[in-house]
């Protein structure tokens, strides 16, 4: 009986020893933290996935989790490139000004906020009035007669909004952008990812959402938008959004906590030279300037 | 002589039985008393999260008397957490009426009917519908039984107080026939012998003896279940519609106070008011949860003095 302890604790202390000795990670690689916005989630992993090719010895590793989730990383110094699909707050910015760490900022690219209908939704264009009207606190539009619609398999004829919870950089720029800063109309269903949005408002015929144009699918209807005092009715494309007539359009941010140096520098550089921007381009947002992403010019 | 010398020595000496010994017996009252350390931890760090925000943006009218959630708002930040204690109090109140006649009925024919191999197959499936993640419950009400909803009451959106209520029901079932179930087969043999000599049918029997003899006993199944309730987060979140409101019928959508803690906390500033305000959600949760699982306690004690 002695003896098998006297094995069993021989045992043990040969597992702990080895536990402790063993190396941590030898290889000279560098990791590269970007975190942020679920809105440049996808692009940010192509990137990433894209640069391994450009210069193997960075891996980027990528995580979504919200604009304001990355920036609060990149505060806590946990990161070293935050995303973002909104411009960092002032009181955000402060809090790094004084730990000696001025946030930079670079637009990576521009994002369409589409307008999501159900496909049987009748509605061909939109003025951001009447978005006003069905989202702000206080607005006048609660059903689809009052303008001047009759949605098939909507009997009830209720609009029924659809948002994003209230710390996502998609809600805050829909504020900004639509809201005229007012506050959202209580009872939306706030979603919790573009994704869940879009997946809603297919399934729901009374149903009305925003998101980044990059969510769009097949089996979803987007209305052209008309801005205030503008007569033009303007469908949300990548070309739209880059010549700005797309009255709800946002620059997509990336932030570094100071000047970047070294690798990090090198991957921000890559990211706005053409062939970072054709990556972009792909994935359904805007790039930051005109490229050429024509077979030939590559 | 020497034999005894000898003895007496040995019952003193440190040897490795004796390391392993006094080892295995601080390793157990670690581990005895790590669950009242993790909870006074727990605490503690909630209460200290919360405090800042309790003494100081506080105003409990606001907070038990207003609906008005806009805790990211630029020129009125309001913290009315009333839809979200009703939406939690709607879903919870739902999800009771499904599970308690699916678990009393479950557990009275798995104690009180089944045997042999019938028994024992439904007691493991029982159990393993309890090994299902709460993600998976949340998506199945996000995808099927959205459609379900809307196709069979004709409503415009199928994400609300029933469907949330349905799923989270069946999520507190199994927990609650487990319970129940052990209460039943607590009742003595006697008793139903007895009542079967005095010639009361199988019913009878159950309804007249059993179940009340095992009243406690299934009466803190049910506060349990309602304590599971009120703690569910991602399958709420997913399945109510997430949507800051009062509801009228079972067909209006809800959010729950754990939901919106789940959806909100990961993105907030560390230490700003929102951020203190869902502590204050949290320690209010805590406070809830420890009060039902006090009084189920309480009850189940109940039995046991008798």
């Amino acid at each position: 009986m002695r003896s098998y302890l006297k094995m069993y604790s021989l045992l043990l202390a040969v597992i702990m020893i080895a536990g402790c000795g063993r190396p941590e990670g030898g290889s000279s690689r560098v990791v590269l933290q970007n975190k942020g916005s679920d809105t440049l989630v996808n692009v940010a992993q192509a990137w990433a996935e894209a640069y391994q090719t450009v210069n193997p010895a960075i891996a980027i590793a990528v995580t979504g989790g919200g604009s304001g989730t990355g920036i609060a990383s990149l505060i806590n110094g946990t990161v070293d490139i935050a995303n973002a699909s909104r411009q960092i707050k002032e009181s955000e910015a402060t809090t790094m000004a004084e730990a000696g760490q001025a946030p930079v900022e670079f637009i990576v690219g521009y994002d369409a906020l589409a307008i999501f209908l159900h496909e049987d939704n009748p509605i061909q264009e939109m003025s951001v009035e009447q978005l006003r009207e069905i989202y702000v606190d206080g607005g006048s539009l609660e059903r689809w007669s009052q303008l001047g619609v009759t949605v098939p398999g909507c009997s009830s004829d209720e609009i029924i909004r659809i948002s994003r919870q209230n710390n996502s950089g998609t809600y805050a720029y829909f504020r900004e952008a639509v809201l005229d800063e007012g506050d959202f109309k209580l009872g939306s269903r706030d979603m919790h990812g573009s994704k869940d949005v879009v997946d809603l408002v297919m399934n729901t015929a009374c149903a009305i959402g925003y998101s980044g144009l990059a969510y769009a699918t097949d089996e979803i209807h987007m209305p052209c938008v008309i801005a205030d005092g503008s007569e033009e009715c303007v469908f949300p494309t990548v070309e739209t959004a880059i010549d700005a007539t797309y009255p709800i359009a946002r620059p997509l941010f990336m932030y570094t906590a100071g000047q970047p140096e070294g690798a990090v520098a090198e991957y921000l550089q890559w990211i706005l030279s053409s062939e970072g921007q054709c990556i972009i381009l792909a994935k359904g947002y805007a790039p930051a300037d005109t490229v050429d992403c024509s077979p030939a010019s590559m | 002589m020497s034999d005894t010398v000898i003895q007496e020595g040995r019952l003193d000496r440190r040897d490795v039985s004796w390391f392993v010994d006094k080892t295995v017996q601080v390793l157990m009252f670690v581990g005895g008393i790590s669950a009242v350390i993790f909870i006074v931890g727990i605490f503690v760090f909630v209460g200290k999260e919360g405090f800042s925000f309790l003494f100081e943006g506080f105003s409990f009218t606001e907070f038990f008397g207003s609906i008005n959630w806009r805790p990211t708002s630029e020129n009125n930040q309001t913290f009315g957490a009333l839809a979200l204690i009703v939406g939690t109090a709607s879903v919870t109140g739902m999800a009771m009426l499904v599970a308690i006649p699916f678990s009393l009925g479950a557990a009275i024919y798995i104690g009180e009917f089944a045997t042999g191999k019938t028994r024992e197959s439904l007691k493991i499936l029982v159990e393993l519908l309890a090994a299902i993640p709460s993600v998976v419950w949340g998506f199945i009400g996000l995808t099927i039984m959205n459609g379900i909803i809307i196709d069979l009451f004709d409503i415009p959106i199928g994400l609300n107080v029933l469907n949330a209520g349905i799923i989270l029901g069946l999520m507190a079932a199994p927990i609650m026939t487990t319970i129940a179930e052990d209460a039943l087969k607590a009742v003595p043999d006697k008793y139903r012998e007895a009542a079967e000599a005095m010639g009361a049918t199988k019913w009878q029997m159950i309804r007249q003896v059993v179940l009340p003899a095992a009243k406690n006993g299934l009466v803190s199944a049910v506060l349990l279940g309602i304590g599971r309730g009120f703690g569910e987060t991602m399958a709420v979140l997913m399945a109510s519609g997430h949507s800051i409101n009062i509801p009228g019928s079972p067909f209006d959508s809800v959010r729950a106070l754990t939901a919106t803690i789940a959806a909100e906390l990961g993105e907030t500033a560390v230490g700003s008011d929102h951020y203190g305000a869902l502590f204050t959600l949290g320690i209010f949760l805590f406070i809830i949860t420890f009060l039902i699982n006090l009084t189920a306690d309480l009850v189940v004690k109940g039995i046991r003095k008798k």
